[in-house]
């Protein structure tokens, strides 16, 4: 059984089927992307995977049970945590705050301590930063905020939502070379992208999607020497 | 006597209680941007169930001392309020919290009605008074007047203030709150259960609202079915003078709002010739609000850092 599965998952978002019919399946320790154009439905599924929208139908079985509708308060429990879109900062809460609020779900304080100074090592700018207004950082820095934040939840599970958006390209290296390493220390990742390159590049495994449907899926490698995707995706 | 002292004093006192009315405001307004036009009622229910309390534990003839007799009613009143509080967001708004944000803010002035109604038709129509239990002792302070019952009342607000602050800025349920303000569907990414945190934020609300409406009923010795309108109005105008979702603003608005009743109230007269009496105090409030309105909306702390995309 795979560690998450997505079985024909369809979701209605704002009156529109946005997503009309996914199949998936992501292991555990993989890295996955989900690639597409603008509208193809892809932040909607992932959407759909922490609980913050409910497919219509379908099934999602994540470590061998049904999460379809679960409220995403309880799916962080469950270690699915996502760094949405937009990142999703709270901008008024301090760094250290918003880094803090990342282990809501965990009791132990030594273990969180040591997260935390975890998580300063990774982004050491945000150490600097801490006790600034979260809404005071660049976007890049945010981006690193909403990654080391979710990862304080000890996520089995992290999705992450165009991580690259609006950032500078040395910024957007920085944050793929930690990506890579989130996956290395054992966390199952799914990323969405639009820059399909990149993504392609550090992944295993992809789905293309297309106006709400999976249309291709492939090993990452195949994917990035597919004509069709490189013409679509590659400006190639 | 010095009336700018006195009137600075009657003013710290006042503006302390709608401080703590105006905190209910401005929580609930910050989780879930709605002016909760109850709160001023559920005020004035607690000061309705102390008054009932402390009837009951004279009329019973218990042996129990004056203090301990209205401590019992204020306990009574703030569980009371907490229960109320809990019901009306659970029953009233939560059903609506996807609605228009209209649907919500008639709703809020319909509990409003029933809450005053229900409370006529328990208690009647007539003033109810505060019984003398507790001896009223006078002191002199530079020039003016303080009673222990206020001594009391600004000690209690500023302790009740205190502690609400710490519990916001300090504690792990204060960050869930101030998370669940700014976005709550990243507070529920984050395992923050929204509606728990919502419906806490109405019982505490609703227990200062409490506290809040047994002080003034005890201060002015009198309790009413309808005080709870203008307390409301007030301390909402003391929220919006503040910053209305700003908590520190809430409090100053408070404070601020009734320093300037009061002196308002002591100066009208003598400035105008006596031709308008202290019995305008109420008038300063709304002027007050009108005024905030016009020259800066967000209030004096309403300030928010710019976030960007």
């Amino acid at each position: 059984m795979s560690f998450l599965e997505i079985r024909n998952m369809q979701v209605a978002y704002g009156g529109i089927q946005a997503v009309k019919g996914v199949d998936l399946r992501v292991e555990s320790g993989e890295l996955v992307s989900l690639i597409g154009a603008n509208g193809a439905g892809k932040t909607t599924t992932l959407k759909s995977l922490c609980g913050l929208l409910a497919p219509s139908q379908g099934e999602i079985i994540y470590q061998g049970e049904n999460i379809n509708a679960k409220p995403s308060y309880e799916l962080v429990r469950r270690g699915i945590s996502l760094v949405p879109e937009g990142r999703g900062i709270f901008g008024r809460l301090t760094v250290e705050e918003n880094i803090k609020i990342g282990a809501y779900i965990r009791q132990d304080k030594t273990g969180i301590q040591a997260d935390m100074q975890r998580t300063y090592d990774l982004f050491p700018r945000l150490f600097e930063r801490r006790h600034q207004q979260a809404g005071t950082l660049s976007g890049g820095e945010q981006q690193m905020l909403a990654i080391g934040r979710a990862l304080m939840s000890r996520p089995r599970l992290l999705l992450l939502d165009e991580p690259s958006m609006g950032l500078a390209p040395m910024l957007v290296k920085k944050i793929f070379e930690t990506i890579k390493r989130i996956v290395e220390e054992g966390v199952t990742l799914l990323l969405v992208e639009q820059n399909a390159k990149l993504a392609l590049e550090i992944s295993q495994r992809a789905y293309v999607m297309e106006s709400g449907k999976i249309v291709l899926s492939d090993s990452a490698s195949a994917l990035l020497k597919n004509p069709s995707v490189q013409h679509a995706y590659l400006g190639g | 006597m010095d009336i700018l002292t006195q009137q600075l004093i009657n003013g710290l006192v006042l503006g302390s209680v709608y401080a703590l009315v105006a905190l209910g405001y401005t929580m609930v307004y910050g989780v879930l941007e709605l002016i909760n036009f109850a709160h001023g009622e559920v005020a004035m229910v607690g000061a309705m169930i102390c008054l009932a309390v402390i009837g009951g534990l004279v009329e019973s003839g218990v042996g129990l001392n004056g203090i301990s007799i209205v401590l019992l009613g204020l306990a009574a009143a703030v569980l009371v309020c907490m229960v109320l509080g809990f019901v009306i967001e659970r029953i009233a708004y939560r059903p609506l919290r996807r609605a228009p944000r209209l649907a919500a803010l008639i709703t809020a002035i319909g509990v409003s009605i029933v809450l005053q109604n229900v409370a006529m038709l328990i208690w009647g129509k007539q003033y109810i008074s505060f019984p003398p239990l507790l001896p009223v002792v006078r002191y002199e302070l530079g020039g003016a007047v303080v009673t222990n019952f206020q001594i009391f009342i600004f000690l209690l607000s500023c302790a009740l203030m205190a502690g609400l602050f710490l519990l916001v800025k300090k504690t792990h349920l204060g960050r869930a709150m101030r998370a669940t303000a700014q976005a709550q569907d990243v507070a529920g990414l984050m395992g923050i259960n929204v509606n728990t945190i919502i419906s806490i934020t109405f019982v505490i609300a609703a227990a200062l609202a409490a506290v809040a409406g047994v002080m003034v009923s005890a201060y002015y010795g009198l309790a009413h079915y309808y005080m709870g309108f203008l307390l409301g109005l007030k301390a909402f105008t003391a929220a919006v003078l503040g910053g209305i979702g700003n908590i520190a603003g809430a409090m100053l608005g408070g404070l601020l709002l009734g320093v300037i009743e009061s002196l308002g109230a002591g100066y009208i007269g003598p400035l105008t010739g006596g031709f308008l009496g202290s019995n305008y105090q109420d008038v300063f409030a709304f002027f007050v609000l009108i005024l905030v309105l016009i020259a800066r909306p967000s209030g004096l702390l309403g300030e928010r850092v710019v976030e960007r995309a």
